[in-house]
């Protein structure tokens, strides 16, 4: 078990170090997440209120979005050089390669994230540093939902030739629920709305819990059958 | 009992069987040197061998255990196709990674070893994307042998090999060999393979329809073995 959480490590910084050196992924995925702000703050004619009823949706749909960039990535990264083969045939059990992916696009996509939210509150003035921590708190939750089933279906669809056109058809609906909780807590969150969010809360850690046991149990059988 | 064993192996893609209760053995010590023209199913036995895919039907086993296990997977040492390196590592920190991922005890000194046998210490810090295809073939054959594998799985070794990449792999090869190590080759280059071989045995259409101790006609004439199957009414 710590040879293997050890493993996962070894594989996130791996992920990391190649990623921060070639940008490819971070880089992407950051412009495509500021287009697609600079694009919302036009194409809403809403007063203020009327704004902040629709706010955690659009910031919630821009992170996954871009957060696709990310996932796409997680194993693509090993097709070049047939690496992904090593790794498999490697003693590290496959549930340390899954973790291990998923914890580098975790970290790249929360950058994004962290990115986009002040960006997002210039351009739409949404104040959003009153409720920063819990919104962190959710963020971190929602992000390790969208991160473990997009890395899940990026190594369903590794060895598929359409790869970039499935995973998001396979994973978006998979998202929604997710998605449902987070929005509102996140609506609830801009809107400094104190209700009672426990429902949606638990959405998103039932959501986050019942994926994370189902990929590492089954990512054996996807990566080698 | 045997390194490395496929006992009747069948490997389906869709309706299409690639192997046909393929058996394969492979003693400790041994250099088993798989021949068979291209599509005989060489590349889906040796992936079958190495973890990488599942037989449909038959069982692999390494010294007597199933080759699914994490300790049995630590013992064997493969190079497939791809060089399996990553191009924006440099040499160096591919070969700890897979250190450190094949549970090598000392991998700084065991990368620095690996480097220095296959001759690219002067270039440990390059990108392996900066590298020529002999040096990154080299730099694959260092990470193969990184942890001293009991058994070594390697399909087609010797092709696009430059004339020192080939004498580095040879020597390599030579020397776990002499440490007791269980070479499974599938190769093309015939008169590469033979020099090293202790066991051959020939693969046509999933089948193996030869396996035994390499003779001294096979050395003088490596196409000796294909011509006796070809001539073998069907």
């Amino acid at each position: 078990m710590k040879q293997g959480l050890l493993s996962a490590l070894f594989i996130a910084r791996k992920d990391l170090r190649t990623e921060f050196r070639t940008k490819e992924a971070l880089n992407a995925s950051v412009s495509f997440a500021l287009v697609v702000l600079v694009l919302f703050s036009f194409a809403f004619d809403l007063g203020r209120d009327e704004f902040y009823d629709i706010s955690g949706g659009l910031l919630w749909l821009v992170y996954v979005f871009a957060g696709a960039l990310i996932v796409n990535r997680s194993f693509i990264r090993e097709v070049p050089n047939d690496c992904l083969d090593v790794l498999i045939a490697s003693p590290m059990p496959a549930w340390s390669l899954f973790l291990g992916k998923v914890i580098a696009s975790f970290v790249l996509l929360m950058i994004v994230e962290l990115v986009s939210l002040p960006v997002y509150g210039l351009l739409n003035n949404i104040h959003w540093v009153d409720s920063f921590w819990p919104h962190l708190g959710l963020m971190i939750l929602a992000t390790w939902g969208i991160t473990i089933t997009g890395v899940a279906f990026s190594a369903v669809t590794v060895n598929v030739r359409l790869r970039e056109l499935m995973l998001p058809v396979l994973h978006y609906p998979m998202l929604i629920p997710l998605l449902i909780g987070a929005m509102q807590i996140s609506t609830a969150l801009l809107k400094g709305d104190g209700g009672d969010l426990s429902a949606d809360l638990r959405l998103v850690v039932v959501f986050d819990a019942m994926f994370s046991a189902l990929s590492l149990y089954l990512i054996e059988f996807i990566l080698v059958g | 009992m045997s390194a490395i064993a496929a006992d009747g192996v069948w490997k389906y893609f869709g309706d299409y069987p690639a192997l046909r209760g393929a058996t394969l053995e492979a003693p400790p010590g041994a250099c088993v040197a798989l021949l068979g023209r291209n599509g005989a199913g060489k590349t889906t036995l040796l992936r079958i061998l190495a973890n990488l895919s599942r037989p449909s039907k038959g069982e692999v086993t390494v010294f007597g255990e199933s080759a699914r296990d994490e300790k049995v997977r630590a013992k064997i040492g493969y190079l497939g196709h791809g060089i399996g390196v990553y191009d924006d590592l440099s040499a160096y920190e591919n070969l700890i990674l897979f250190g450190q991922l094949m549970n090598v005890p000392d991998t700084k000194a065991a990368a620095e070893a690996a480097l220095e046998r296959v001759g690219l210490t002067r270039v440990r810090d390059g990108f392996a994307r900066e590298f020529s295809r002999g040096m990154r073939q080299r730099l694959a054959v260092a990470r193969a042998f990184l942890h001293n594998p009991e058994i070594l799985l390697l399909d087609e070794p010797f092709t696009s090999l430059d004339d020192r990449a080939i004498a580095v792999l040879h020597e390599l090869l030579r020397d776990a060999l002499s440490k007791g190590a269980t070479i499974v080759m599938s190769t093309h280059q015939i008169r590469e393979a033979m020099e090293l071989a202790t066991q051959v045995a020939l693969l046509e259409r999933g089948k193996i329809v030869h396996s035994g101790p390499r003779t001294d006609e096979m050395l003088g004439d490596p196409g000796w073995l294909y011509r006796k199957y070809e001539e073998k009414p069907k």
